[in-house]
C-alpha cells in the first residue's frame, strides 16, 4: 500500500492546493510519493521534497511536459502506478483533465471530488453540487481519487528532506498540441478561491448597476459573482455565475445582494462560512442560509453599507 | 463530417434535491427531468457545425433506462438527426458509461463526439476523459470555443487559471462548458418532426461490456444544515455583527 499524488505546478512553483492533495493523499496512506512532470521543474520538485508528508519524489521531465497535456501525462502516471495502490490529485480543471484519462487506462472506476477520507478505501464526496453527500467505497484495486483542495488543510510548506528520483519521460502524443494560455490577469482575486465573494442577482435591475456590486467589492478585495439569472438577463458575463450550473464557492465570507436564492445558486455557495443576504423580499429563500439577513432595498443599503466599510480602517487588503 | 453527442437524462437543476429516507440515494420518482444542461451545449454545438456545412450528421446517443429516449428525442427535436438509446438499469458509472460509447463509436464511426463536461447528478466529470483514453483519442475538455479547421480542431478550455487553447487531430473528443454558446429551444414543429425521426435502442447486455459498479455506495445522507441565522435592522448592524461577530471584515 503506497499513494502516488500527482503535483500540480507550473514549471517553477508548485501550486497552492498541491499542500491540500498531500494532506488528503497522506491520510490514505503515510507511505507517500509525489510524482511531479513537466519541462525544467526542477525547482518545484525541490519545494515538493520539502512538504513533510512526501516519503519519496518522482521527476519526470521532457520538453512536451511543458505545457501538462494529459495525453502527454497519463502513459507516465499509468506506468508508475504499478507500484501504488492509490493515485490521487486535486479537482480543479488540471486533475479533472488528467485523472479519468489515468483511471480508464486501469480500468478504475474513479471517485472524484471527495472532501473526506474515512478509510484507505472509503470516502465522502458531494454529489447534486452539494445538494447531498455520498459515502462511497471504492471496490478496485487500484484507485483513483480527485480531491476537492478547500476540503483538507495544506500540509506545512518544509521541513521535510525526501530523495527525488527521475524517472524516464513516456512519448510524445502527437494528436494534441499546445497553442496557449491567457491567464486573466486581474487585480480581483479568483472567484473559486477568493476569501470573499460578492454576488448580485436579477435584484440588481441593469447590468450598470453592478458597479454598486464592484464598489463593494473593491472595499472588500473580493471576487464578484452572480446568480444565473443575473447572467440570464445579461447583466454579467457567465464566467461570474455561481451554483450548480456555475462555479461552486466556499469563502469565509458570501454576501448576497438582490438574489433571491433558487435552488441551483444556493447550490453554489451554501458552503461559505459565512453567508450575508441582502434582499428586499423577506421571504427569499436566500434568507434559510444567511448567517446575517438584511432586509432592505439594496439600492438604499449598497451605498451605506460602503460608507459604513469607508468608515473602518481595518478592512484587509 | 458526422458528429455523435452523449446526451444524459438528469434530475432538472431547478428541483430541489431530497436525500431519500432509508439513504440509498436521492428522490427520483415524481421528479421532472432534463437533458443535463452541458449536454445542451453539446447538440447546440454539434447542430451549429451541421449548419455551417461543416457535419452531415448528427447523432444523439444516450445511455440509461427506457425514459432516456426523451432526451434523445429532445436532441433530435433541436436539431439531431437520428438517435441510439443504450437501456441499462440501476447505476452507471462514468467507466462503464464510457465503455459503452467506445462501442457506439467503433460502430457509428464518428468525426467527433461531443458532450457536456460534467453531469449535474453524480458530478463526477470524468466520461469524455475516459472515453478519449479507451479510444486512444485527443481530448479536449470544458471547451467554450470551438474552430473546425480542416482535420483539426482548435479548442479553447476554461481552466482555472483562465483560458487555454490546444489543437487537436480529428477523431476527437470534445467536452463542452456552459459558456460554449446558447441552446436553442425546440419549436412545436421540430418537435413533431423529431417524433419521426429514428431511435435505435440496444441492450448494454448486448454491447459485451460489464456494467457493474466497482464503487459502492454506502449512504447518501443531507448535507449538514446551516444553524440558522439572524436578520439584521440595519446597514450599521450588518457591518458591526461582520467586524466583531463573525470576524470576517
Amino acid at each position: 500500500m503506497s499513494v502516488l499524488l500527482i503535483a500540480e505546478h507550473n514549471n517553477k512553483e508548485l501550486k497552492p492546493f498541491t499542500l491540500n492533495a498531500v494532506t488528503a493523499a497522506s491520510q490514505m496512506d503515510s507511505d507517500l510519493h509525489a510524482v511531479i512532470i513537466g519541462n525544467n521543474c526542477g525547482d518545484a520538485a525541490k519545494k515538493l521534497s520539502e512538504l513533510p508528508p512526501v516519503k519519496k519524489v518522482i521527476q519526470v521531465e521532457a520538453a512536451h511536459y511543458e505545457n501538462f497535456v494529459a495525453e502527454n501525462f497519463a502513459p507516465v502516471i499509468v506506468k508508475l502506478a504499478e507500484n501504488y495502490s492509490h493515485v490521487v490529485c486535486s479537482a480543479n480543471t488540471f486533475g479533472k483533465n488528467l485523472m479519468p484519462r489515468i483511471a480508464a487506462a486501469l480500468d478504475t472506476s474513479q471517485v472524484s471530488d471527495i472532501i473526506k477520507v474515512i478509510s484507505t478505501d472509503t470516502f465522502l464526496r458531494p454529489i447534486y453540487a452539494g445538494n447531498a453527500f455520498a459515502t462511497v467505497k471504492s471496490k478496485d484495486p487500484k484507485k483513483c481519487i480527485t480531491i476537492r483542495p478547500t476540503s483538507f488543510d495544506p500540509c506545512e510548506s518544509s521541513g521535510g528532506s525526501a530523495p527525488i528520483e527521475k524517472a524516464e519521460p513516456s512519448e510524445e502524443f502527437n494528436n494534441t498540441k499546445f497553442v496557449k494560455r491567457e491567464e486573466i490577469k486581474s487585480d480581483r482575486p479568483e472567484l473559486g478561491t477568493a476569501r470573499v465573494v460578492v454576488s448580485g442577482g436579477r435584484g440588481m435591475q441593469s447590468g450598470d448597476n453592478f458597479k454598486l456590486i464592484t464598489s463593494v467589492a473593491d472595499k472588500l478585495n473580493a471576487a464578484i459573482g452572480a446568480s444565473r439569472a443575473a447572467v440570464d438577463a445579461g447583466y454579467i458575463s457567465n464566467d461570474h455565475q455561481v451554483g450548480q450550473t456555475g462555479k461552486v464557492v466556499v469563502p469565509d465570507l458570501y454576501i448576497a445582494i438582490g438574489i433571491s436564492g433558487a435552488i441551483q445558486h444556493l447550490a453554489g455557495m451554501k458552503e461559505s462560512k459565512v453567508i450575508v443576504a441582502i434582499n428586499k423580499d423577506g421571504e427569499a429563500p436566500i434568507f434559510s442560509v444567511a448567517d446575517y439577513g438584511l432586509e432592505a432595498d439594496l439600492f438604499e443599503a449598497i451605498p451605506q453599507f460602503i460608507e459604513e466599510l469607508n468608515k473602518l480602517n481595518t478592512i484587509q487588503k | 463530417m458526422k458528429i455523435l453527442v452523449a446526451v444524459k437524462r438528469v434530475i432538472d437543476y431547478n428541483v430541489q434535491i431530497r436525500v431519500k429516507e432509508d439513504n440509498t440515494g436521492v428522490v427520483t420518482e415524481n421528479v421532472k427531468m432534463s437533458t443535463n444542461p452541458p449536454d445542451d451545449n453539446a447538440i447546440e454545438e454539434a447542430v451549429k457545425i451541421k449548419e455551417s456545412g461543416k457535419a452531415t450528421e448528427v447523432v444523439a446517443v444516450s445511455v440509461g433506462e427506457e425514459k432516456a429516449q426523451e432526451t434523445v428525442r429532445k436532441a433530435l427535436a433541436v436539431g439531431a438527426d437520428r438517435g441510439i438509446l443504450i437501456k441499462a438499469d440501476g447505476i452507471l458509472e462514468p467507466l462503464a458509461v464510457s465503455k459503452l460509447l467506445q462501442k457506439i463509436v467503433e460502430k457509428e464511426k464518428p468525426d467527433l463526439v461531443f458532450m457536456g463536461k460534467q453531469a449535474i447528478d453524480d458530478d463526477c466529470n470524468q466520461t469524455g476523459q475516459m472515453l478519449s483514453a479507451l479510444l486512444n483519442w485527443p481530448q479536449a475538455t470544458f471547451a467554450s470555443k470551438i474552430e473546425i479547421k480542416d482535420k483539426k480542431l482548435e479548442v479553447t478550455r476554461e481552466i482555472d487559471e483562465g483560458l487555454e487553447t490546444i489543437e487537436i487531430n480529428i477523431p476527437a473528443i470534445v467536452t463542452c462548458d456552459l459558456r460554449l454558446n446558447e441552446p436553442r429551444y425546440a419549436s412545436l414543429p421540430n418537435i413533431m418532426k423529431a417524433k419521426k425521426k429514428p431511435i435505435e435502442q440496444l441492450n448494454a447486455s448486448d454491447l459485451g461490456v460489464d456494467t457493474s459498479p466497482r464503487i459502492e455506495q454506502i449512504k447518501v445522507e443531507e448535507p449538514p444544515k446551516r444553524k440558522a441565522g439572524i436578520k439584521v435592522k440595519s446597514v450599521a448592524e450588518l457591518v458591526q455583527k461582520l467586524k466583531n461577530e463573525a470576524k470576517v471584515i
